[in-house]
């Protein structure tokens, strides 16, 4: 098929772009820095790329997840999770700008991301100003030209050049809507491209669009339209303005909840990192061994479990914190948020590994006993080959599953332990910072509402689109689903 | 079965034991008290004076293990471990860092705690239950994929978006009933109904779709089939004959968490402003009052442990084919 020529080409497109950042980086003011938490995210790019690839090769395992796609809301939540997980990861390449090479003087810490919202970072306000605002939320001493001083709401400095009423905002918007359906459209001609292998047939343009296609391609490109059509207008209507208003020290709220989305991203893909294979190995062991071993592990997360979760995650991050703060190592402000983050990953995914180690023993138990796996060993089938060969792969479904649920309560947890004190750093962009900081500005009056709506539905689509994508997994690869569909 | 309860409750002991060594090592040797005590009286410009002060004061400044100073049995009791750890066993909590009596404020605050819980679990059982028996009555149609997108949707909110949007629009938009607060007696009610409904609504998502799978699972066995073709009518085979078996899952589920209950809901009671369990944990997080977050761990366990165990007996009470 076409796989081996596109692999060549995207083989050759991946040395170009590694070429150009050498190149780039020998030129450029700039000095590239690597965080711990984006070594890790480059890790599970790695492996999932290692795992994609194994998948493509083994013909059953194509085909439950052609399943995935098949169903219209999971390929539209895949669309969407995708679409923040680019986000993330242009949020991951950091670096700094070098003022002064011979001092040593570099900038704060930018990464890809900060240069596309460049104009929407820089875009603050004194305080408060609700979305589409011209003047500030709070009244100010005025100077006026006249030289006396008035008491009144200020202009907002986006507001400052240009006189505007609500058909500036419509004409924005429908600018917006047009960028996004031109880059649809773009979307739909590479589409067609890449499915027949030519362009502008008219037949098959209308394939795509009515669906009679294998996977639901009208349904990716819909969403893809949505979203491209939110981008076209933050594009348009942030020059200007500030779509979800700003918080109390003037930040454009829109910036911050973009920039939320790699720490969500992170803790829910960190965290299951850690916990898969702790999980992974201890269940199957104890499933599988039986005896003593079982009853060591069984211990374990029964101890563990016991515990109360929020209590233990606790206890460990302000063990952690007195550790930062003992340490004679200095750390800059984004280092130092930034191990704070990768600990509470490891923490949040040690201490919750005992729902799928449980699940996993159960399963083993069973396995085991099947006829299949009695043969193997009668033929004196190492444990290890044994283990790896059969009994991961039948398991392989329950991890997904269960893999997938934990990431989208990872995402929730993280707001409610920030509000608890004890999640990512307080200087950290993410949901729950930002909740945490507007929740009591709801009694104020007028109401301070769009620092909270603004981060819920950041947090809620990306839940919301993991829950989905769950549910259609759990569809494709939970035998009892598939008999029941 | 009494052999049986005695052999559980001493399978407890090792992992309470378990528990305390964990707590142990993560609060005494990852964090000395000497951290602690640095931590209570601010981070800089501390003389060490003041940290063996406090240390002393609050009972910090024994060995952690073995006394060598004492003789006898007091070499081994004579220490943090002993004091600290495993005088937890007793439920001797000692004093808290700010120099209260940590089991009279549990013993205080353990009523509140449990005027939330339980109409909060009550009530979120009928309503799951109900909307769950309602999906399933309505399989497969319309009204069921738009029921379990919905649970989708619920379960994908942020609980903090519950509380604050029920905050708001209850409590400030119409002046329902008080924003938060509480009172003794009868006068509870009317702090208790917000919260109450809140935690109920932010449970129906997760609750009802694992209702749901609980009577799908049942609805495909023999004896439905036996109920329908004796000519039941669905309504009576769904809730005489499939509620009645679903009922083993759903109620062991609900029974391992009632012993839970005591600790109250760390969110509902901080944001309500409800002096139970659950705001006071979260009070000594915010103070890092570590004595009072190992008791409450202590507690945790003890609790989670017992619930364990009641699940299992409930098992033999609601299935007679169970035998222990």
């Amino acid at each position: 098929m076409i796989i081996n020529n596109s692999n060549k080409q995207l083989l050759f497109l991946f040395l170009t772009l590694i070429f150009c950042l050498i190149i780039s980086y020998a030129w450029l003011p700039i000095k590239i820095i690597i965080l711990w938490t984006d070594g890790f995210l480059f890790l599970l790019l790695l492996l999932l790329t290692i795992a994609i690839k194994q998948i493509w090769k083994k013909p059953h395992l194509r085909k439950n997840w052609q399943q995935v796609f098949k169903h219209r809301l999971g390929m539209s939540s895949a669309i969407i999770l995708l679409t923040y997980a680019s986000i993330g990861i242009l949020d991951s390449l950091h670096f700094r700008f070098i003022e002064n090479q011979a001092q040593q003087n570099y900038s704060a810490l930018y990464s890809v991301l900060d240069l596309a919202l460049l104009p929407l970072k820089e875009q603050t306000e004194k305080t408060y100003s609700a979305p589409f605002a011209t003047h500030l939320y709070s009244k100010e001493n005025i100077e006026l030209e006249n030289g006396q001083t008035q008491r009144d709401y200020p202009r907002l400095h986006s507001a400052k050049t240009q006189d505007r009423d609500n058909t500036d905002i419509i004409f924005k918007m429908l600018q917006g809507i047009l960028l996004g359906l031109l880059a649809t459209g773009i979307a739909l001609l590479l589409l067609c491209y890449l499915l027949f292998h030519s362009f502008f047939r008219i037949s098959q343009l209308r394939d795509i669009l009515k669906g009679n296609t294998t996977l639901p391609w009208n349904s990716a490109l819909f969403t893809l339209m949505l979203i491209f059509i939110s981008i076209g207008m933050i594009i348009t209507l942030s020059n200007g303005y500030h779509i979800f208003g700003t918080d109390k020290v003037g930040q454009d709220v829109l910036y911050l909840s973009i920039k939320s989305i790699r720490t969500g991203l992170l803790i829910g893909t960190l965290a299951t990192l850690i916990l898969l294979p702790i999980a992974l190995l201890l269940g199957i062991m104890a499933g599988y061994f039986r005896g003593w071993v079982d009853d060591i592990i069984q211990y374990l997360y029964t101890t563990l479990n016991s515990i109360p979760g929020v209590l233990l995650i606790t206890a460990a991050v302000l063990m952690v914190e007195v550790q930062l703060n003992n340490s004679t190592i200095h750390y800059s402000t984004e280092e130092r948020a930034d191990l704070r983050l990768l600990f509470l990953c490891i923490i949040l995914g040690t201490t919750s590994w005992t729902g799928l180690c449980r699940l996993l023993r159960a399963e083993t138990l069973k396995l085991r006993e099947m006829e299949y796996i009695q043969a193997a060993r009668a033929f004196g089938v190492h444990s290890l080959t044994l283990m790896h060969r059969h009994i991961v792969p039948n398991v392989m479904h329950l991890v997904l599953i269960s893999l997938v649920l934990d990431f989208s309560s990872l995402v929730l947890a993280e707001a409610v332990l920030s509000y608890i004190g004890v999640g990512v750093d307080p200087t950290m962009h993410s949901w729950g910072n930002m909740i945490n900081g507007a929740r009591l500005e709801m009694a104020r009056e007028p109401v301070v509402w769009w620092t909270l709506v603004a981060a819920f539905s950041f947090m809620f689509t990306l839940v919301l689109a993991v829950n989905i994508f769950a549910d259609s997994i759990r569809d494709a690869f939970d035998p009892r689903f598939n008999s029941n569909s | 079965m009494i052999t049986y309860i005695i052999r559980r409750i001493l399978y407890a002991f090792p992992i309470l034991l378990g528990v305390n060594i964990l707590t142990f090592i993560l609060f005494f040797i990852i964090n000395t008290p000497d951290d602690m005590a640095r931590m209570h009286l601010g981070q800089k410009h501390v003389q060490q004076d003041a940290i063996t002060q406090w240390k002393v004061n609050h009972g910090y400044d024994k060995p952690l293990f073995i006394n060598s100073e004492q003789t006898g049995l007091q070499q081994l009791t004579d220490t943090i471990f002993f004091n600290k750890s495993l005088s937890l066993f007793m439920f001797n909590f000692g004093n808290s860092d700010a120099g209260r009596d940590i089991s009279y404020d549990i013993q205080q605050r353990m009523q509140p705690s449990l005027a939330l819980a339980v109409p909060t679990l009550l009530v979120g059982l009928l309503v799951n239950i109900t909307f769950a028996l309602l999906l399933v009555f309505f399989r497969a149609s319309y009204i069921d994929i738009v029921g379990v997108i919905l649970c989708i949707i619920l379960m994908s909110i942020s609980a903090l978006f519950y509380i604050i949007g029920g905050q708001y629009i209850i409590g400030k938009l119409f002046h329902l009933v008080p924003i938060s607060g509480y009172h003794e007696g009868l006068s509870s009610i009317k702090f208790l109904v917000l919260p109450v409904i809140i935690g109920v609504i932010s449970g129906i998502g997760s609750g009802t779709r694992w209702y749901r799978t609980l009577f799908l699972e049942e609805i495909n066995k023999d004896y439905v089939r036996t109920a329908r073709a004796k000519g039941l009518s669905e309504a009576r085979v769904l809730f005489l004959h499939v509620l009645k078996n679903a009922m083993i899952p759903i109620l062991t589920g609900v029974v391992i968490i009632l012993p839970l209950l005591f600790m109250g809901s760390l969110l509902m009671e901080s944001f309500f402003a409800i002096p139970g369990l659950g705001s006071y944990t979260i009070d000594a997080i915010n103070q890092q009052d570590f004595a009072i977050v190992r008791a409450m761990v202590f507690l945790g366990s003890v609790l989670y442990v017992l619930g364990l165990l009641l699940t299992d007996i409930s098992y033999t009470l609601v299935d007679p084919r169970v035998k222990l």
